[in-house]
């Protein structure tokens, strides 16, 4: 049973990176054009280097 | 962000000439918006973004594919007008928005924080879940009370952030001495929570950690719902208030100005170009016209307008360029005060109690003396206030109104989502319940039932040559009869005759040669003929009498059809107009309406939709002008079409996207169906209480039944709700 005294902690700390992310990514107004977004993958205008 | 509203103001040398209250300041940056109705793909995105890249001026434009729309930074003195025109070249359609108008939408606060508060619930219930799985399975002792510790660590903090909308909405009921739905909610938290803390404290065996949280993930994924639809709606809503950039050419030492309305002032030039709306209320001080009344009375037939006549803002100029004089500006505009009379309408809207406020209203307390009396009964029975109050605890919690909470907005969610597509919008929270109850259908005929439009009626009783002079004469104005007359001759395959020196006189007609002769398409007393009741062009050759050619107002698309169908659903319709009773009369009969009353005052219309009212019928009103607002307002429920007049557009509940009128008669339908929906489940909500509630009275139930009843019950309620789709 030991093993859960690191097991617990560890799903705690991945679970808290993911609640992290999403903070972020809801305060950077990444859900603004979620239609866009899904389209702009296949724009091609950037493809051999990145938008300086 | 917002640094600079109205960017293109300071473009203008008449703001910069015209005295600023507060410091002038010169922005270094304009931001502008643009509506794209056409875009849908990655190719739309990448040319609309490309084209306005290219043209000078414009430092960043970022198109918003979802929003349909593109945002704009560029210098100061780049102009949405600029922009049309090149974007209109690449084939985009594309319109000015006014981003003041538009602010609200653009950071949505309220929206993201509801969010970060279900991710954290989330988040806390699906470890806390984790952890109760354990305990159910097995875990005992040390290991269970370890299981508990953390679950409590995780609880507290989480249902701390997470719960805070429902604390404030409880302490603002009960600071007032009311109870509402949020009560029972926030009272279920805390017994649990301090029941299952104390229960730790003493290695219990039940802890109802993941229950509170649960309860909290699945009540603000219901408040959740319920915004978005809301935020929909309210963003499309002010999209097309955006779409009327409140401009206005004001004339100063024979210079034209362009300035926002806002800045107008008393004694002001004002110049209306045909096809313009009046900004403000005037006089006319220059120039000859035809004024369309329509959305302020309801009558087609356009009045002549010449120096002297008085105009009231929102009348629309249709042949020449007129100067006015402003009289009244602003708040004092005739068209505000009849808004004003929507405001006093509207309060009595809010007495109209939804279905979830019904249902709390029998619900709150039943939970609280359900609860006390469980309480008490166990206390007495045991004296022993923790079996007691456990007791208590599970009962709150299993009765706490997660269902409920799902009920109405997974439903109503799913039925707007639905009429949204259909091209309808629902503004309001309650459209959809009271549009379920309707009855009674009330139209407005002008730019209602009518699309506005003339059609020529009697084109096969002219001779051929008449057609073809008038034809020539029509091809030579914008006026809307003559656009109409044209359209209908070319489509009966007519060619224009060879009129020289064709003129248009602006109010009056056209006129031009025609083999020596001098021919005339105007007005009756232009050409010397008796106004008739029927709106008509009268044609003179010099050979003969003049020869009318008449006009009716074409029907907007979907209204013969939407009649019927609200008939055959057993509604009565009614048909109430400002126009004359001809007019009203002949569309009625098409139509197929029994119903009708002409020459209706903004007054008499919202006094018979009272009268309505006070007989029991649920009213729905449709209508779009400015004399019809406070009957929309005083109708059960309201919708008017997108080219309404704003005012109308507000005092609303649905408003309709499209041109077609057709999906009036199926949004009852749907709304009728959304409030079956929402009644079963409150049943299924209420059946899974029957079940559960005896058991926990008993002490018999355990956190895995409280967490079982709740899960499934949601997710039937939810599934139900998507049934609508």
């Amino acid at each position: 049973m030991s093993v859960l005294a690191y097991l617990i902690p560890i799903s705690l700390i991945l679970g808290s990176v993911g609640l992290a992310a999403f903070f972020y990514t809801v305060r950077s107004n990444q859900y603004d054009d979620p239609e866009g977004d899904a389209r702009r993958i296949l724009n091609d205008e950037w493809d051999d280097k990145p938008k300086p | 962000m917002t640094a600079q509203l109205r960017p293109s103001l300071a473009a203008c040398p008449a703001c910069v000439a015209a005295p600023h209250d507060g410091v002038e300041q010169a922005p270094t940056e304009a931001r502008l918006a643009l509506s794209l109705p056409g875009i849908h793909c990655q190719a739309c995105i990448s040319t609309v973004e490309r084209e306005l890249n290219a043209h000078p001026g414009i430092h960043t434009a970022r198109v918003n594919l979802t929003l349909k729309r593109a945002l704009i930074e560029a210098d100061p003195d780049v102009r949405a007008a600029d922009l049309i025109p090149v974007l209109e070249k690449a084939g985009f359609e594309a319109h000015e928005l006014d981003l003041a108008a538009l602010a609200a939408t653009q950071n949505d606060k309220a929206g993201r924080d509801l969010l970060m508060r279900l991710a954290v619930a989330f988040f806390a219930s699906m470890n806390v879940m984790l952890l109760s799985i354990s305990v159910w399975s097995g875990a005992s002792d040390a290991t269970r009370d370890m299981f508990h510790w953390i679950s409590a660590a995780i609880t507290f903090p989480a249902i701390i952030f997470s719960a805070q909308p429902f604390f404030a909405n409880a302490w603002t009921a009960l600071r007032v001495g009311r109870l509402n739905m949020d009560v029972p909610i926030v009272l279920a938290l805390v017994l649990a929570l301090v029941t299952s803390l104390w229960e730790t404290f003493l290695s219990g065996e039940h802890a109802y950690f993941d229950a509170a949280l649960t309860l909290t993930f699945f009540l603000l994924a219901g408040r959740y719902l319920d915004y978005r639809t809301r935020a929909v709606a309210r963003s499309a809503a002010e999209e097309l208030a955006a779409l009327e950039v409140p401009r206005a050419i004001r004339l100063l030492d024979g210079d034209e100005y362009e300035v926002p309305v806002a800045d107008l002032a008393i004694g002001d030039l004002i110049l209306v170009r045909p096809g313009g709306r009046m900004p403000v209320d005037g006089e006319i001080v220059s120039g000859q016209s035809e004024l369309d009344r329509s959305l302020l009375t309801g009558e087609t037939l356009p009045v002549f307008a010449e120096p002297g006549l008085a105009v009231s803002a929102g009348e629309v100029n249709l042949t020449g360029p007129l100067t006015i004089r402003a009289t009244a500006v602003g708040e004092d505009t005739s068209l505000h005060r009849m808004a004003d009379l929507v405001a006093i309408a509207e309060s009595g809207r809010s007495r109209y109690t939804s279905l979830a406020d019904g249902a709390a209203k029998l619900y709150a307390p039943g939970v609280h003396i359900l609860s006390a009396l469980a309480f008490a009964g166990w206390y007495l029975y045991t004296f022993d206030i923790r079996t007691a109050l456990n007791i208590a605890a599970a009962v709150l919690i299993i009765t706490c109104p997660c269902a409920l909470g799902l009920a109405v907005p997974a439903v109503t969610t799913a039925a707007s989502g639905r009429l949204f597509k259909k091209g309808m919008l629902i503004k309001h929270a309650t459209a959809l319940e009271r549009l379920a109850e309707v009855d009674t259908v009330v139209f407005d005929k002008t730019g209602t039932l009518t699309a506005g439009t003339p059609e020529v009626t009697n084109l096969g009783d002219h001779a051929r040559a008449d057609i073809e002079i008038a034809l020539a004469l029509a091809e030579a104005s914008s006026h809307p009869l003559s656009v109409a007359l044209t359209r209908a001759a070319r489509a009966a395959g007519v060619k224009p005759a060879a009129v020289q020196d064709i003129t248009e006189v602006p109010g009056y007609g056209a006129e031009g040669l025609y083999r020596g002769a001098r021919v005339r398409l105007g007005r009756a007393a232009w050409v010397g003929a008796a106004q008739g009741s029927q709106t008509a062009a009268w044609l003179e050759t010099g050979a003969g009498e003049p020869r009318p050619f008449l006009y009716t107002d074409a029907l907007r698309p979907g209204a013969a059809e939407a009649v019927a169908a609200l008939k055959a659903a057993g509604k009565d319709v009614l048909l109430i107009s400002g126009d004359t009773t001809g007019a009203v009369e002949d569309l009625a009969g098409r139509l197929n309406i029994s119903k009708w009353v002409a020459e209706a005052l903004p007054a008499d219309k919202s006094a018979r939709v009272q009268l309505l009212a006070d007989q029991g019928q649920k009213v729905l009103m449709v209508g779009d002008g400015l004399n019809d607002t406070a009957a929309l307002a005083a109708a059960h429920v309201s919708i008017s079409p997108a080219s309404a007049l704003d005012a109308a557009r507000v005092a609303s509940d649905i408003v309709l996207l499209g041109q077609d009128l057709e999906p009036i008669a199926e949004a009852c339908g749907v709304a009728q169906k959304a409030t079956r929906r929402i009644r079963e489940n409150f049943r299924i909500a209420t059946l899974y209480n029957v079940i559960a509630v005896p058991l926990a009275i008993a002490g018999l139930a355990t956190p895995l039944i409280a967490a079982l009843a709740m899960s499934t019950s949601s997710i039937t309620v939810s599934l139900n709700a998507l049934r609508l789709r």
